[in-house]
């Protein structure tokens, strides 16, 4: 079966030991996992929670329904595909000198990129893109030589007006 | 008026039904044992060893289907549960373990007898909790014993610090639960149904495999129609015995590793198998590549992530059994698969797997088969890890709903007497047997003091083959009998046994076996019966490990070797 990237949405209780009970969950089943994200969502007391998987769709399938398991995780959806909108921050320090400035600042711009600190032998680089974006973008940077790389990991949401990971409000309305 | 935690505790287990506990106190734990006299509604049973207590509160729940319920303080106390605790999980014990904790400001400090025992059994609990605040102690317990009883069961841990036991906070109990995410109460989805009905109704060789799924959804009556109804042959796994009663016509016996080489080449020829409430443990399966080769799946199960973990299936079902089966019955046609149950009859008869051979000396196989006939196959039957677990599985018939308890997931030495000591407190006017090796027997042997002292009428005979008996037959067989560290030297039973005064017999001849067994049964309370049983006798069938079901080695022609 084919080996793809997967990304997948958790809507979770943001109970303390969320993200463990998530990480220990993919250790324990071997599950290969690219990056996790959480953070907030637009419901109060849940937390969004963004997997980047790389295996085949039944191991995905496995991973989504292990997931949904846990007590905690109230939906999880494999939002892959074209309709998905990913995006990735990264930032990047760079050696930059009087004479390679100039060409730095070029690449950043075809990327619309920002530069977000100059000093007299560096820049930082603030980049959003979906992972492809950032690593072509990396790999231009590369020749300067990098300093330092920092990666958000994705988060992941679908065009249009239908949710990503819809859930039903009315199971909500008892969480304080 | 405001109560303590110690008090919310006992007052919200008393609201979930919990008559029985079992558990041994520590320093973080007393404000709780100290408020037990007041709730005589509550028996706590002291047993010797946390694991002990842990395995008795499975054996309480298996036997009665109630959640179990066991005590331990925090530190060693709580790690001496875990053992226990990944029984539960991987057999669907219903069971809620109450560990103490330090109190909160000590958390995280490595203070004395500090352990992070959520951490520890995050992969081995459905769920668990660290109580931060006396107030929600009450909800809290709530959803344990919700979460532990419902969808597929299992254990889930509470951690109580102790100053959340000594703090006060109102206590109102809960009447119902909040969890968003928990979806325990599954429907099964009309169209698959049918689509399974459909399958069936055409089909030429069925075949039913029940797992405990079908014991836990109490789906008996619906397993038995539906075989009957389409003269479906049932196969159950190891831990599905008792599910269908074995003396049924349409019954063939378990499969797997040990299971009967008649069952096991059912599954080859199947061409449609109705899974239920079974998850193709590899110990079932053999090499999954050359599992049911000619065979469409129906998979039901409560468990969405159980469907296709294993294997690819073709028609999966997910919900509650009992009423998937009811619904799927009434689409089932009559049939009388007449060429298919007389090709199961021919299996049988050619490959007999469970036949005893008459010997002079006793061999485990007649042992239990006599305690099968002197109850008359009326008794929970508990047992230990080993060749004697396989040969009591094999030779006692359970036609009775639910009377084997056995560890089969974790495959747990030493979780015999205890859990049969958890079975007959919970069902005191049942004949409980405990078939146990000599090697398991020693794993929590403590327990009879917990049996004497609390005269737990259970009937306990050891299969004393004096060896590791299970690895030495796979150091026979692939390891070109190099016994290392398998001979055992055990202990005088009956002196033991005698010690703790529960009275007891060493059994050494064939012609007394069977009044040995009426002793036992005639006792008023525990008795132990030693038999002394042929040191190299293995058990077949055997499927070994990573073969396929279809490369089962049958019991060779045997030497006659006693003593
Ligand atoms: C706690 C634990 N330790 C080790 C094992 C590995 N093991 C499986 S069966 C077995 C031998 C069991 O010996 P005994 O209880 O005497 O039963 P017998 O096979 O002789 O009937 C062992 C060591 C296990 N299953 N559980
Ligand atoms: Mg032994």
């Amino acid at each position: 079966m084919l080996t793809t990237k997967h990304t997948l949405v958790a809507m979770v209780t943001d109970k303390p030991g969320v993200l463990n009970r998530a990480a220990s969950l993919f250790r324990r089943r071997g599950f290969n996992i690219d990056s996790i994200t959480v953070g907030h969502s637009e419901l109060p007391h849940i937390s969004r929670m963004t997997i980047v998987v790389i295996g085949n769709s039944a191991m995905v399938e496995q991973v989504r329904k292990q997931l949904e398991k846990l007590v905690d995780v109230i939906k999880v959806a494999d939002v892959t595909g074209a309709t998905t909108i990913i995006r990735e921050l990264a930032l990047i320090k760079v050696n930059a000198t009087s004479t390679t400035r100039s060409e730095i600042m070029q690449i950043v711009d075809i990327f619309r990129a920002k530069i977000v600190d100059v000093s007299s032998d560096s820049l930082i680089i603030e980049a959003t893109g979906d992972e492809d974006k950032l690593s072509s973008f990396y790999n231009m940077l590369r020749g300067f030589g990098i300093k330092e790389l920092a990666r958000t990991g994705c988060v992941a949401m679908i065009r249009g007006g239908a949710k990503s990971a819809a859930i039903d409000k009315e199971s909500l309305k008892d969480i304080q | 008026m405001k109560k303590t935690g110690s008090q919310i505790l006992c007052e919200s287990l008393i609201n979930e039904g919990v008559d029985t506990m079992f558990g041994i106190l520590g320093g973080v734990v007393i404000p709780f044992y100290d408020t037990l006299p007041q709730y005589p509604q509550l028996k706590h049973i002291l047993v010797a060893h946390e694991q002990g207590g842990a395995h008795a509160a499975e054996g309480y729940a298996r036997a009665t289907g109630k959640v179990g319920v066991c005590i331990a303080t925090s530190g060693p106390g709580a790690t001496n549960l875990v053992t226990g605790i990944a029984d539960a999980y991987m057999d669907s014990v219903p069971l809620v373990a109450i560990t103490g904790q330090v109190a909160r400001s000590l958390i995280g400090k490595d203070a004395f007898q500090e352990i992070d025992i959520t951490g520890i059994t995050l992969p081995i609990t459905k769920h668990n909790y660290l109580v931060t605040d006396t107030t929600s102690l009450a909800g809290i317990v709530k959803e344990a014993f919700f979460l532990a009883r419902t969808g597929r069961p299992g254990p889930v841990l509470i951690d109580i610090p102790k100053d959340v036991l000594t703090g006060l906070a109102e206590f109102n109990y809960p009447d119902h639960v909040s969890l968003p995410g928990y979806k325990p109460k599954v429907q099964g989805h009309p169209a698959q149904i049918n689509k399974a009905a459909k399958l069936i109704n055409d089909s030429k060789k069925p075949l039913i495999i029940a797992g405990r799924g079908a014991i836990i959804s109490e789906s008996y009556n619906e397993l038995k129609q539906l075989a009957e109804t389409a003269q479906i042959p049932v196969i159950t796994t190891l831990l599905g015995i008792s599910s269908f009663p074995e003396s049924h016509i349409l019954s063939y016996g378990w499969l797997g590793m040990h299971g009967m080489a008649y069952a096991n080449l059912a599954v080859e020829e199947c061409d449609v198998m109705i899974a239920i409430g079974m998850r193709f443990d590899d110990r079932v399966t053999g090499k999954i590549s050359g599992f049911a080769p000619n065979a469409k799946i129906i998979h039901i199960d409560v468990d969405p992530a159980e469907i296709g973990k294993n294997v690819r299936v073709d028609i999966p079902i997910v919900g509650d059994i009992k009423p998937i089966l009811q619904n799927l019955n009434k689409a089932i046609e009559k049939q009388d698969h007449m060429d298919w149950i007389s090709r199961m009859d021919q299996l049988r008869k050619e490959h007999p797997s469970i036949n005893i051979r008459d010997t002079d000396c006793i061999i485990p196989q007649y042992v239990i088969r006599q305690i099968y006939e002197s109850t008359q196959g009326n008794a929970i039957v508990v047992t230990g890890v080993g060749q004697h677990q396989m040969w009591a599985a094999q030779h006692f018939w359970f036609d009775k709903p639910n009377s084997l308890i056995t560890s089969g997931g974790l495959g747990t030495m030493g979780y015999g007497l205890p859990a049969a000591m958890g079975a007959k407190v919970a069902c005191p006017d049942e004949n409980v047997w405990c078939i146990d090796g000599d090697g398991s027997f020693q794993m929590n042997i403590q327990e009879l003091g917990t049996i004497a002292r609390e005269n737990i009428g259970v009937k306990i005979a050891i299969l004393n083959n004096g060896f590791l008996g299970m690895v030495r037959q796979w150091q026979e067989l692939f390891y070109q009998r190099r016994y290392v560290a398998t001979p055992l030297s055990c202990p005088d039973f009956v002196k033991v046994a005698e010690a703790y005064n529960i009275p007891g017999i060493t059994v050494k001849n064939k012609i007394d076996v069977i009044p040995s067994i009426k002793t036992a049964m005639e006792a008023e309370g525990p008795f132990l019966l030693n038999f002394i049983v042929e040191p190299e006798e293995n058990v077949y069938p055997m499927v070994p490990a990573g073969a396929s079901l279809s490369e089962v080695l049958e019991e060779p022609v045997k030497k006659v070797r006693c003593k």
